[in-house]
């Protein structure tokens, strides 16, 4: 398993990570080494476990399906890098 | 007395309220000797204004006789955490200038217990390092020299280990997902315990692999770590996996009797080319818990060497999931966009310029084995391997087992820098050790046990049942009375 420059920028783009396409040869390097290391796994014989999906056995806390805060628009903003009339502003999304 | 930056906590607590010194005076101390320290570069954000104010307020607290144990204690705070108003980044360029409108719950906790926060802790960037050297901020530097080289104070919470090793103050908070207490703790000569997965909410705590981070106290003593963890834990309706069942008296539990316990020796962390000064260590410390009146057991853990590959899975994937949020839209750094840029090019180039070489990798990573046609083979299988490094610990439990020995790192500390040139897969090597106990959701605690001959600090790591802090706490106080590491890095900075 190998995987080579296009496979290496289909991934950024999935990532959402700019890589320029002179970057991109290192940086698939750099997953084959790491997958490398991973491909150990395949030595274990995993039949019939089961993925684990919690590590203490604990049931998931519910509560009450009832608002239990809000009205704070400002605070809410008061990092955004661009806010405008008690909104997040982004670039136009829709045409 | 001695210097106040020096006291441990408990010493402090003891001093404050017999009213021989006040938390002003332990601050001011403290203060001065971070401004002194720039050269390790430790604390990296100042919050001496608001230290100045806790301490007031702790004295006031303490005269009224209304004094929990840390009421009055300075202590720093990893950049991890998020701090109502303070720059909290978790070292990276993606968070510049964000101050968050709330407080973690770890962080309210200690402050509700009137201690005082100095100022905030270089780390790797988003947690995801072992030498503090990915750090938007630059290295955290080892306050332990033994040459010309500047060393690494391990990672991720390099600058918490440092400046608890460097007595810049009394504690630190540290946050663990594959060893990041744990490693830093036994480069820099100090104590850190990560505790069971779900005793320390994880609410406003920057999330790098949300099944597997923990906070836990880095500090001078075993007794301190006792004390700190005791104030950090409990159950908090706000983080889901936050476990629900008291906490006992940590510090209460520290009798230093531990005959008749049985401590594991597993015969799988005996790794190829282990440094015979690390081998003699461990074969020391378990000479020392045997005099202490424990059993000494060999175990076997087979799936101990799945337990990396395992892990550079699913931090990975969970990192690539909890990292989408930096997109440059409510918070945190927005790339300077051309003319005609969408809100592609605003997430592409935000995250390019905002995250650091060894988190964009990571997140690669994890996007890549969750990919479609990928996720069984990689994510899928690591999961199953995790059920699988569990039950080998369930195993030796359930035959009687009450805690087990291990090194805590590969090695002493090593120079900055001088993993640059080597593949990721070497880095992540350091935490070999330590990551088991984070994929069964463990506690394990670091204790420094030994000088190397070159004169730099080794630790050895303590792994316990679940939820039994108390008890592997008690086994560290023996091995720390045993081991009478008191040893202290000379002062160069």
């Amino acid at each position: 398993m190998s995987i080579d420059k296009d496979t290496a920028a289909k991934v950024a783009k999935l990532a959402r990570i700019r890589v320029e396409d002179d970057a991109l040869p290192a940086l698939a390097q750099e997953f084959n080494d790491i997958l490398g290391f991973i491909e150990q796994l395949n030595e274990v014989d995993v039949d019939g476990i089961e993925p684990m999906t919690s590590v203490t056995p604990m049931r998931l806390k519910r509560r009450e399906d009832v608002v239990t805060d809000g009205g704070m628009v400002d605070k809410v903003l008061s990092n955004a890098p661009d806010a405008r009339e008690g909104f997040f502003a982004v670039p136009k999304v829709v045409e | 007395m001695t210097e106040l930056n020096r006291l441990t906590i408990a010493e402090a607590r003891d001093a404050l309220r017999k009213g021989d010194v006040t938390s002003a005076e332990l601050t001011e101390a403290c203060l001065t000797q971070i401004e002194g320290a720039g050269a390790l570069n430790a604390f990296v954000h100042d919050t001496s204004d608001l230290a100045r104010e806790q301490a007031r307020a702790a004295d006031a607290r303490i005269k009224a006789g209304d004094a929990p144990a840390l009421c009055g204690i300075p202590l720093g705070i990893k950049d991890l955490f998020c701090t109502r108003g303070v720059p909290s980044q978790a070292a990276s360029a993606i968070l510049e200038g964000f101050r968050p409108e709330y407080e973690s719950t770890v962080t309210q906790n200690l402050f509700d217990a009137g201690a005082v926060m100095l100022g905030k802790l270089n780390m790797d960037e988003f947690a995801m390092g072992s030498s503090n050297e990915t750090s938007v901020y630059g290295n955290a530097v080892n306050p332990w020299k033994v040459d010309d080289r500047q060393l690494t104070p391990g990672g991720s919470s390099g600058g918490s280990a440092a400046a608890v090793a460097a007595d810049l103050c009394l504690a630190a908070t540290g946050t663990d997902t594959g060893g990041s207490i744990r490693q830093p703790a036994a480069f820099t000569g100090i104590t850190g315990i990560k505790p069971t997965y779900g005793r320390c909410s994880r609410w406003g705590i920057v999330a790098f692999a949300s099944s597997l981070d923990q906070a836990g106290p880095m500090t001078k003593t075993v007794r301190d770590s006792a004390i700190m963890l005791q104030t950090m834990c409990g159950h908090d309706p706000k983080d889901s996996t936050s476990a629900d069942i008291p906490v006992p008296d940590f510090e209460a539990m520290l009798t230093g009797d531990i005959k008749g316990k049985v401590i594991g020796i597993p015969r799988e962390y005996r790794m190829d080319g282990m440094p015979a000064e690390i081998e003699k260590l461990w074969a020391d410390g378990t000479a020392m818990l045997k005099d202490a009146g424990a059993e000494i057991r060999d175990i076997s853990l087979p799936h101990t060497k799945y337990a990396l590959p395992a892990y550079y899975v699913i931090a990975p994937a969970e990192a690539s999931s909890n990292l989408a949020r930096y997109d440059g839209v409510r918070y945190g750094h927005r790339a300077r966009l051309e003319q005609g840029d969408g809100i592609t090019e605003m997430y592409e180039k935000t995250r390019a310029e905002g995250f650091g070489d060894e988190v964009k990798r990571r997140v690669m990573v994890g996007t890549y084995v969750l990919s479609a046609g990928f996720y069984d083979a990689y994510y899928n299988r690591a999961r199953k391997v995790r059920t699988l490094i569990k039950r080998d610990f369930e195993q030796v439990f359930d035959a009687g087992v009450d805690a087990i020995l291990t090194p805590a790192t590969p090695s002493a500390a090593f120079g900055l820098g001088d993993m640059a040139n080597a593949d990721p897969v070497q880095m992540y090597l350091n935490d070999v050790f330590t990551v088991t106990v984070n994929l069964a959701g463990l506690p394990g605690i670091a204790v420094p046990a030994g000088i190397d001959a070159k004169g730099l600090p080794l630790g050895l790591q303590l792994i316990g049942r679940p939820w039994e802090e108390g008890d592997l706490l008690n086994t560290a106080y023996a091995l720390e009375r045993a081991a009478g590491f008191v040893a202290k890095p000379a002062k160069w900075w």
